[in-house]
């Protein structure tokens, strides 16, 4: 940060300040058009396509949830068939958990967080389109099969060994992997935009303890995505090679493990649950306070909370596999953690309950939605305290009284509080209040219609009603419940319609006044004189409520009294600050509307789908247009050089417009990737020494096509990624000393190492002749050698575009982003080529 | 002495990954327990007595307890910076650093329990059934 006096234009202006608007307004201007009009990226505009496609996904699946309830109303019935049933319950869980809980999340993320930061847009704006897109592609695939009686049926977890066999589960398996893969790389892609957001894009003064605390539940959910969605990607690879190429990694006849689905799935599916539920929690905490007219008591203790149930989460996984026969021992561990991690999800609803306590409570209708929400999220919590101890878990398990557990956690915990979030944040977008009478109506219609389906669901549980069964006989005495738990489904259905009214009638109603719940937090600022640069200017923020705490707040933020108060440029621009003390760093340009990530995401989403019709060579070439769309999107699009070296941003502070290495967004984005990505390499390692673990002799006996590679190509590979590696090390150094020449020349020696190392990993197991259908041993080597080979091949085309880009003179001495962001991926892939040359080539010389 | 202990805590920097310390301790304990356990009961079969695991988890609860008590007291320290009023809810250094001091000895206090939890089946179950 530069301080060299530059004096802002006269604020007290009024013609100054509509000029600056005039300016802003057109950086910010959205594209129009019958088409091009989808070609925005800004968070307003994407935010709202993404909440209102969760929204669309949720009411998809309740109403397989509401035939579901009519098939089990009486005993014998026959509304829908056994394997419709199947693809009911199957669809109903896997879109709740994947197509609307997570995607709702990352929408509404995307939607209030850059508000809740004073800033005027995500950090990646593009790669929140990406995901969108990714979402609705990858979700109308998954949800569109069941028309085609072609949904997946094993239910929302997949186990394997029914599901991996092709003639017994059709083609909804492969529909289910690789269409939610798919949304799991939109999910990834939204916890880098929300990670770095939250990090780097914080107005001036919002130090770590001042931030909002949907901001740091927010933080905290993203970075679970990045070590939860990875294993279950590692294990949908394992999953689909099994089912396309017959590699048995779930196939115990030929050394294979079900169980391993099961540790893989649920490392994922555990802390989804958190994943699911914090964000929707975080809701409460902006809730809360503004109707408690006042701070809320026990921040750190929040944070306390966020933070330690995100870790916990992660320990609690074998809970769902108290009936798999591991011993005493290890359900020990993980029913303890299970009973720990009930003191951080606790701590949060007693700060909760202590501010209401505290405060001068106005009963609003949000408030309402928030308070009922606790009241159904504790009774889930309670059974779950039971179900985590194993011995009751025993009983209980696959019945409908976990049916009854999750749906309190995950009503109670997600669904209304977003319900209560949607009645609070509507008048931010809309302008106008929703009614107060149906939101009640609405309410009480839920709630009550809630407990009457899903509490008779314990009993029945525990009379003996498994889950997932499509009819019951007459004579068990369950015929009540069931009859119950319908009628209740049913008028919580009826709710949600009263909800959908309210939002239809919207468009009548007048105009809300600024700020109607008068709250103290910074996305409070928006005004009804809808636009669409976010804020005025970036706020310096001095306290946790500014609007409540600083007089004149608002005023000066309308008058552009902060930062950025132009776009003198026409450009769209972000403030970049500190981590910890939000200090301005840099002034950061993002891209606007464009027409690649919708291409990105369409070309990247056909691959998976014409690989689940077996349509291998079109699969290819869309892999190929997916990539070149990709490269011009970051040719066009990243890394811009800009015309002059730095600006004015206001208040005689002038900043840099560009950074490259730790200080810029990009350095933080490839990192945060290589993390996720290095997360999932290593669930590939888990499942070598898994196999290592179960069976008495891994590898097998030598015999032919189950020989190892040996230890001569893993080391070359090792040696030649190494190679590459320091090449490109030293391409960023020789480059930062202005030695272009001798950068060039590194990098494309880095590129022949990494492409040979590529190949020499790929040759061990090829001339080995392993076979990989043969056995897991070969498969599980198979895959890692591929897993190496295919990212330094990626890694070869990063650095062959960085030395294009230097060459095109679009990287240089001073903007040497590009090269900075590869050698972090480089770091990585030279990790995963040593343990993977110790695990193939070393490893079973030890054993 | 203690003063002078104190005052070296209170200068130690403090961040984002002091914050999480604690957790990654209690997340490297609970790995530790689960895996060995895992693979030294899968090797030797179910009636296995597991001694020398319980013997391990022991040893490695009481350093894991240790690492833990050991961030919690830096927190304690620099949650005690002299500084502004309470609530510490200022935009100031101080603050700052109180208020991811306090965080911190919370979160040191939940990892001191989860990793007591964690062990408590090692004391429990004698073998791998």
């Amino acid at each position: 940060m530069s301080s060299t006096a530059t004096t802002n234009p006269d604020q007290d202006d009024p013609a100054v300040r509509a000029a600056q608007e005039e300016r802003l307004r057109a950086a910010w201007a959205p594209p129009r058009g019958f088409f091009f009009r989808w070609t925005d990226v800004n968070n307003s505009a994407v935010g709202v396509w993404y909440t209102l496609t969760a929204f669309g996904m949720m009411l998809f699946a309740g109403v397989l949830a509401l035939i579901i309830r009519a098939q089990l109303v009486i005993p014998n019935n026959d509304l829908v068939s056994a394997s419709t049933f199947n693809q009911l319950f199957t669809l109903h869980g896997s879109m709740m958990m994947f197509l609307f809980a997570v995607p709702m999340f990352e929408a509404v993320s995307i939607l209030i967080l850059p508000q809740l930061l004073g800033t005027r847009d995500m950090p990646f704006p593009r790669l929140s389109a990406f995901g969108y897109w990714s979402f609705l592609i990858g979700g109308v695939f998954v949800a569109g099969s069941i028309f085609f009686n072609a949904a997946p049926d094993g239910g929302w977890f997949m186990y394997p060994p029914l599901t991996t066999d092709p003639s017994l589960s059709g083609i909804g398996a492969d529909i289910w992997m690789l269409g939610l893969s798919f949304i799991e790389v939109a999910a990834i892609a939204a916890a880098i935009e929300l990670i770095v957001g939250v990090l780097k894009c914080r107005p001036p003064g919002m130090r770590l303890n001042l931030m909002p605390l949907y901001a740091w539940y927010i933080l905290v959910v993203a970075v679970m995505i990045l070590f939860a969605f990875p294993p279950l990607i590692a294990g949908d690879i394992l999953f689909e090679l099994e089912r396309l190429l017959d590699w048995p990694f779930f196939d115990a006849a030929r050394g294979g493990d079900p169980l391993l689905w099961q540790h893989l799935f649920w490392i994922f599916g555990h802390p989804e649950v958190y994943i699911i539920f914090l964000p929707s929690i975080a809701l409460f905490a902006m809730i809360v306070p503004t109707f408690a007219r006042r701070h809320l008591l026990g921040y750190p203790w929040i944070v306390l909370a966020a933070v330690g149930t995100g870790f916990l989460s992660f320990g609690l996984w074998v809970h769902h596999m108290f009936t798999t026969g591991l011993p005493n021992i290890s359900l020990g561990f993980f029913s303890a953690a299970s009973e720990v991690v009930a003191i951080p999800t606790a701590v949060q609803i007693f700060a909760f309950i202590a501010t209401l306590w505290a405060g001068r409570v106005v009963w609003s209708t949000p408030l309402l939605y928030g308070a009922g929400a606790l009241a159904i999220f504790v009774i889930g919590g309670l059974t779950g305290v039971m179900v985590a101890i194993a011995p009751f878990d025993w009983q209980a398990h696959d019945t409908y009284f976990i049916v009854a557990h999750l749906h309190y956690v995950l009503i109670g915990g997600s669904v209304m509080p977003l319900f209560g979030g949607l009645y609070y944040y509507w008048p931010l977008y809309t302008d106008k209040k929703l009614s107060d009478r149906l939101g009640r109506i609405a309410f009480w219609l839920m709630f009550v219609g809630f407990n009457v389906g899903f509490f008779p669901m314990h009993i029945s549980g525990l009379m003996g009603m498994p889950r997932r069964v499509y009819t019951y006989s007459d004579e068990i005495g369950l015929n009540t419940l069931n009859l119950l738990s319908t009628v209740g489904a049913y008028l919580f259905a009826l709710g949600v319609a009263v909800v959908i009214l309210d939002l239809c009638l919207s468009p009548r109603r007048k105009l809300a006044e600024r700020n109607p719940w008068k709250a103290g937090t910074l996305e409070w600022l928006s005004s009804p004189k809808k636009e669409n640069w976010g804020v005025r200017c970036v706020p310096l923020v001095e306290s946790r409520y500014p609007i409540w705490d600083e007089p004149g707040f608002v005023q000066n933020v309308d008058e552009g009294r902060h930062f950025l108060p132009d776009a003198e440029e026409n450009q769209r621009e972000l403030m970049i600050t500190t981590v910890l003390d939000a200090e301005p760093l840099q002034v950061a340009r993002v891209g606007g509307p464009s027409i690649k990530p919708m291409l990105a995401a369409a070309t990247l989403g056909s691959v998976f789908i014409l690989i689940t019709f077996h349509l291998y060579a079109a699969a290819l070439a869309s892999g190929l247009a997916a990539l070149v769309v990709i490269l011009w999107w970051l040719w066009t699009g990243t890394g811009i050089i800009p015309e002059k070296a730095e600006k004015p941003v206001g208040r005689s502070i002038v900043l840099p417009l560009y950074s490259s290495g730790p200080a810029s967004s990009g350095w933080w984005a490839m990192f945060i990737t290589m993390t996720a990505d290095a997360t999932a390499f290593l669930s590939l390692i888990f499942g070598y020494f898994f196999y290592w673990t179960v069976h008495a002799e891994f590898p097998p006996a030598a015999q032919p096509g189950l020989v190892g590679p040996g230890t001569y190509w893993p080391t070359l590979a090792l040696v030649l990624i190494a190679a590459g590696w320091a090449a490109t090390i030293a391409a960023r150094e020789t480059n930062a000393r202005g030695r272009i020449r001798l950068a060039r020349i590194a990098l494309s020696v880095a590129a022949i190492a990494t492409g040979a190392g590529a190949l020499a990993v790929l040759a061990g197991p090829w001339l080995a002749e392993l076979d990989p259908t043969l056995h897991v041993y070969p498969a599980i080597v198979w895959v890692l050698a591929i897993w190496v080979a295919v990212h330094a091949a990626l890694g070869v085309i990063m650095q062959l575009y960085t030395l294009a880009r230097s060459l095109a003179g679009r990287m240089t001495r001073v903007y040497d982003g590009d090269v900075r962001n590869i050698v972090v991926y480089h770091h990585f892939l030279a990790l995963s080529a040593l343990i993977t040359c110790i695990v193939i080539g070393y490893f079973p010389r030890l054993v | 002495m203690n003063a002078k202990l104190e005052n070296r805590a209170q200068r130690l920097n403090s961040s984002l990954w002091a914050l999480i310390a604690p957790l990654v301790t209690w997340g490297l304990h609970f790995l530790f327990c689960y895996i060995f356990t895992a693979v030294r009961c899968a090797k030797s079969g179910p009636f296995t007595v597991i001694s020398d695991v319980r013997l391990a988890i022991g040893v490695a609860t009481v350093v894991a307890l240790l690492l833990v008590a050991a961030s919690g007291y830096v927190a304690w320290a620099q949650s005690r910076v002299e500084g502004d009023l309470p609530p510490h809810d200022e935009n100031t250094d101080e603050d700052r650093l109180r208020f991811l001091a306090v965080a911190t000895l919370l979160l040191a206090g939940l990892s001191f329990i989860a990793i007591i939890f964690t062990a408590i089946p090692a004391f429990i179950f004698e073998d791998c059934q």
